[in-house]
């Protein structure tokens, strides 16, 4: 159980050149006992940062610290931390039981505190039915369960690291298992983090979501925060389903112009940066189509997305799409439609990055 | 159930019957017919009913006694090579480099011995140990060891298994080499992580992920072994005595050299019947490996 610190850390797996670094420097702090979530599409280096933590992958550069004390030389052994990965990892000439064990039995935990743990987790993890049988005997979700189990057997690891742990799960088996981990989570006071690609499996395991773009985080924030204010456009879009509408506009003060039409802001844009590109942000939520009419931005819609729940509506303003809500009854026969922001959240965007408005 | 039924498919399968009659069923029934019979020359023969096979198991007789001494010597052979190569073959898989230009220089050099026919192989380690000429046998003497496979049972046995350890371990080194490759990383990265010693990566990784191979190789090498004719024949002879004579020599001796082709028909069918009642003990435990694996997947 450990606070975690990053300084600094960056890591290539080619050269020097700062363009190609697969992390690119960091500085963060994991608190102890939280259940975090690494999320970003493929490739865009959280495995990496995730092999760090453990010590699999050396970094190029910065260090780690584990409650202030520098372990970036240890070896993973060393480390003291658990991780699970992708696929499961199985010893198979092992009983499960066996394969639960092996991590405290590598350590030399007596025998009487072995037994106990195993038995917990086991019961935590429903697995007391198949201790005493062989692991290659079992189905691939079974497997993972045991690998998973082996990551959470040691109670006194700085912290458990998930790599995509549910990928080779079925989806029904997902939700059981993913709430399970947050059982666990609360049950054992471990700090807990989960790589991912997948949003809903972030945003419903994690207190505190880390989203990652191109080797950097771009932000760092509760499931709320990351809807209600992204910090950058890619989290925008990245999250949420549909994704943020990002427009390109001009915006001086408190109006932001689209397409010759006039948006009103909340807050005052006076001082944006010169010569960067400036886009404007708003989630579907909060743009509802209405029957044109003076003041409303007109837009065509070209189709509606029925969710179930909510309808969204996907309009064309002159080159640039939106989607936005669709308030039950309305219609519209020939497609000609308004578009009503809700000024509290449209966001401004400088190069990507969110500014902060002047009230 | 609207099968046609032409007979005329049965024509399609003349040409695979006809080769395999001439090439296998033809060849195999002369060599019952002989074993059937006794000859005298003059290619007169003489019914002799199941008497050679009699003989052939009887470990009395003449026959008998050279067959099953010449059978356990092949046996204590093919143990004491799989005894060293296979543990051999597995240290040098685990010390191989597993990335880099290395990998193509060790596999090169390891397959070199694989690829030199048997008899120059027999050739280079019979110069070889020579005393008088041979580096080996010169160097051996030369620091005080009384070295002569010629003339010593010893030196002739440990020559032998020497020039087949030499020749063959590459082989199971090359197999394990490939099962060790075919494991994932992520089971050496959680192997880390679980802090397990280089031990226990061996015993509870590497091993059992390579226990397929590893049966192929024993296999091969056990039938090889068994089957080795041509290295010992151009090293020792057989000798010195019968020390290396094993049952394909031994085989050899009795149809070429004393022209029995009766005994030695029935020696053949013999010999044949061992090492097809072996590779069927291996293929059942191999197949039964697999299914193994299949019904476990499906359980539970």
């Amino acid at each position: 159980m450990a606070r975690i610190d990053l300084v600094d850390l960056a890591h290539s797996y080619n050269g020097t050149d700062p363009e190609s670094y697969a992390l690119k420097p960091v500085t963060m702090t994991w608190r102890q006992g939280g259940a975090y979530a690494l999320l970003g599409p493929s490739g865009c280096g959280k495995t990496t940062l995730l092999n760090l933590i453990s010590g699999i992958v050396t970094p190029s550069r910065g260090k780690i610290l584990f409650d202030g004390v520098d372990i970036t030389p240890l070896s993973t052994q060393k480390r003291n931390i658990a991780q699970v990965f992708q696929f499961p990892v199985i010893y198979d000439t092992m009983t499960v039981g066996q394969n639960l064990a092996f991590p405290l039995k590598n350590r030399g935990v007596p025998r009487s505190e072995i037994d106990a743990r195993v038995a917990e987790i086991a019961r935590l993890l429903d697995l007391t039915p198949y201790l005493g049988r062989k692991a290659t005997r079992l189905t691939a979700d079974a497997k993972q369960k045991i690998s998973l189990g082996r990551g959470l057997v040691r109670s006194d690891v700085a912290a458990v690291l998930f790599d995509e742990p549910l990928t080779v799960i079925d989806p029904e088996l997902k939700w059981q298992l993913r709430s399970k981990l947050k059982a666990l989570h609360r049950d054992l006071d471990l700090t807990m983090i989960y790589v991912t690609h997948d949003q809903t499996e972030a945003l419903t395991f994690a207190d505190t979501v880390v989203v990652m773009h191109d080797g950097r985080v771009v932000q760092s924030g509760t499931p709320a925060e990351l809807f209600d204010k992204p910090a950058h456009t890619f989290v925008g879009y990245f999250i949420g389903s549909p994704g943020m509408n990002i427009v390109p506009a001009e915006v001086r003060g408190r109006e932001a112009r689209i397409d010759g039409h006039t948006i009103m802001l909340e807050r005052g844009y006076d001082h944006l940066p010169a010569g960067a590109k400036i886009e404007i942000g708003v989630r579907p939520e909060f743009v509802e189509v209405a029957s044109p009419a003076p003041g409303l931005l007109s837009a065509n819609i070209e189709r509606i997305d029925d969710l179930g729940r909510i309808q969204f509506a996907r309009v064309r303003v002159g080159d640039v799409k939106f989607a936005a809500k669709v308030p039950a009854g309305f219609s519209s026969p020939s497609g000609a439609a308004g578009l009503r922001f809700d000024p509290a959240h449209v966001h401004v965007y400088a190069d990507s990055r969110l500014v902060e408005g002047v009230a | 159930m609207d099968k046609t039924i032409n007979q005329k498919a049965w024509f399609l399968v003349l040409p695979v019957f006809l080769v395999v009659a001439f090439s296998a069923i033809l060849p195999l029934m002369t060599v019952v017919n002989y074993s059937m019979q006794d000859t005298f020359g003059n290619n007169q023969f003489f019914w002799n009913g199941v008497g050679w096979f009699k003989e052939l198991l009887d470990p009395s007789s003449d026959l008998g006694s050279r067959f099953f001494a010449s059978l356990w010597r092949n046996l204590f052979f093919s143990g004491v090579i799989l005894a060293i190569e296979v543990p051999l073959g597995i240290l040098v898989a685990l010390s191989m480099p597993r990335e880099g230009w290395q990998v193509a220089a060790c596999l090169v050099t390891l397959a070199l011995p694989l690829l030199i026919p048997w008899n120059v192989v027999g050739t280079i380690w019979q110069i070889f140990g020579r005393p008088d000429i041979g580096l080996l046998g010169y160097v051996l003497n030369g620091i005080g060891i009384d070295y002569n496979y010629v003339s010593n049972e010893f030196d002739a046995w440990a020559t032998v298994i020497v020039m087949d350890v030499w020749h063959w371990t590459s082989l199971v080194a090359l197999l394990c080499y490939a099962g060790l490759k075919s494991i994932p990383d992520a089971y050496y990265q959680a192997a880390q992580i679980d802090g397990a010693s280089r031990w226990a990566v061996f015993t509870a990784i590497q091993l059992p992920k390579m226990n397929r191979v590893l049966l192929i190789a024993v296999l091969l090498r056990f039938m090889d072994s068994f089957m080795i004719y041509t290295e010992p024949f151009v090293v020792t002879g057989g000798g010195p005595g019968n020390s290396t004579t094993f049952v394909s020599i031994e085989l050899v001796k009795i149809a070429l050299g004393q022209f029995d082709l009766g005994k030695a028909a029935a020696l053949s069918l013999v010999y044949n019947l061992i090492i097809l009642i072996v590779c069927w003990i291996f293929y059942t435990v191999m197949t039964n490996a697999g299914t193994e694996r299949r019904e476990k997947q499906g359980v539970a």
